[in-house]
């Protein structure tokens, strides 16, 4: 890796912390900071991370969440703008085999009345979530090299120290998404089957009302464990899929220095590739799975028991 | 690996897709899309029906064909008989003809026999009675004998 010595604790921490913004707890707003320095150059860090606590930004994590997002918003509505029945171009093939595929999934897992925004919805998950995991793709070194000004992340100087590219190995990326579903749920669940209905749905299965209380041991750890799950599953796939390339990154560390380090390397080139063309089969099951479960458990919220 | 306000960020920014998606992106393609799958079934529904029609048009120029070959096939039999009987009529016409013309030619010929016999008759009368003028040296009283002639005659 470059100029300074680093080790294999440091580069894969390194690839694990998260550029954050936030307030600590003398009340002033910074960077954070990590090994006595902090995460941007020339900018002052007054605290670490653990005494940030909940008034904190990840930075990179929403810089790269709303630059893809936006970046989708835009490419659909220009696809949207200019759409024809007669002549499709072929991006709009492209974007309508998409809306067809969202479309029959809506239509297959959501058999509740028509709502209309099950269909933008399981659309924003499935593109969004998908861009997203692709992140997980750009090879590893590349994003935190170029935020550096171009320099090794362990160099002097350079400019921003730390950037994750990947947003979905930040616990808040999926758990923010399917904190939104969470609401969605609750509000569609209260909405179709009243507060009563919804409460007892809780409580008065699957026993009956007399034996309520194991009713809620049951049901409400399913209720909610389903929920979290969702956007447990969508981090801990990327976030395994992540590490495992920064283990294969470690195999390209001697390069430079020694014949078992070029051979070390050229494994590492093989194992990498390996390991990003099954990746590709994760990053859309996983964007995928979002977009279905999301639909599935939004059905139930509209079901009647 | 911290849950912070990044949360809620990105919870933000998800509505904000979402309802993005919602109001400018998926109306249109959706309609796009179902007019085409319109517009499809309709093409299709007027292809398999231009095709019922084209199948109904080909019964029917069948039926006319045939309907138009038996009218001809008619008509060729009727002109048949026409001829037939055309040339059976002329052909009685020129028998009867010839019947009368030989009936006529008969009688002719009879007359003429008749005559020529009634003319040799009177002729060897006269010559009969010639010759037995000259036998008997006397004249024959015509008149007087002309019984016995007419018997001979007759006789002839």
């Amino acid at each position: 890796m470059a100029s300074k010595e680093l080790n294999s604790t440091d580069y894969i921490e390194h690839h694990l912390t998260n550029l954050t913004y936030g307030k600590c707890p003398d009340g002033t707003w910074s960077f954070v900071e990590v090994h006595g320095k902090s995460q941007v150059a020339g900018t002052e860090a007054s605290c670490n991370i653990n005494e940030m606590g909940f008034w904190a930004f990840q930075v990179d994590t929403l810089f790269m969440s709303v630059l893809l997002g936006v970046g989708m918003i835009f490419f659909m509505r220009r696809v949207a703008k200019n759409a024809s029945s007669s002549k499709p171009g072929r991006i709009q093939n492209a974007v309508e085999y998409l809306v067809t595929l969202v479309r029959d999934q809506v239509q297959d897992n959501f058999t509740a009345d028509k709502n209309p925004l099950m269909g933008p919805l399981a659309l924003t998950i499935f593109v969004w979530v998908f861009l997203m995991n692709l992140m997980d793709l750009i090879p590893i070194d590349l994003v935190p090299w170029m935020a550096n000004g171009f320099t090794a992340p362990n160099a002097e100087g350079g400019a921003i120290h730390y950037f994750k590219v990947l947003p979905v190995a930040d616990i808040n990326a999926p758990m923010g998404m399917a904190l939104g579903v969470l609401i969605l749920i609750h509000y569609y669940s209260i909405k179709n089957k009243g507060l009563g209905g919804f409460l007892a749905e809780l409580t008065f299965q699957p026993y009956g009302k007399w034996m309520a209380p194991i009713n809620v041991i049951f049901e409400i750890p399913g209720f909610y464990a389903k929920q979290l799950a969702l956007g447990l599953r969508l981090y801990g796939n990327l976030f395994a899929g992540e590490m495992i390339f920064i283990l294969i990154a470690l195999f390209f560390g001697g390069f430079f220095s020694s014949i078992t380090g070029v051979l070390a390397g050229v494994a590492g080139l093989a194992l990498n590739f390996i390991w990003a063309v099954f990746h590709i089969l994760v990053v859309i099951l996983q964007a995928f799975l979002f977009m279905v479960l999301t639909l599935v458990y939004l059905q139930q919220a509209h079901e009647h028991h | 690996m911290n849950f912070n306000a990044t949360l809620f960020g990105q919870l933000l920014a998800f509505v904000f897709f979402v309802w993005f998606t919602m109001q400018y992106v998926w109306p249109f393609i959706l309609e796009a899309l179902e007019e085409r799958e319109k517009e499809i079934s309709d093409g299709l529904e007027a292809a398999s029906r231009g095709k019922r029609e084209l199948d109904e048009a080909h019964q029917k120029k069948i039926e006319i064909l045939e309907e138009a070959k038996k009218e001809a096939a008619d008509l060729v039999n009727q002109a048949n008989a026409r001829a037939n009987q055309l040339v059976e009529d002329a052909k009685s016409t020129a028998h009867e003809e010839a019947e009368r013309i030989k009936v006529s030619a008969q009688s002719d010929l009879d007359q003429a026999a008749k005559r020529t016999k009634e003319e040799l008759r009177s002729e060897v009368a006269a010559l009969a009675v010639a010759g037995a003028e000259k036998i008997l040296g006397s004249e024959v009283d015509k008149d007087k004998n002309s019984q016995i002639i007419d018997q001979i005659a007759k006789e002839l």
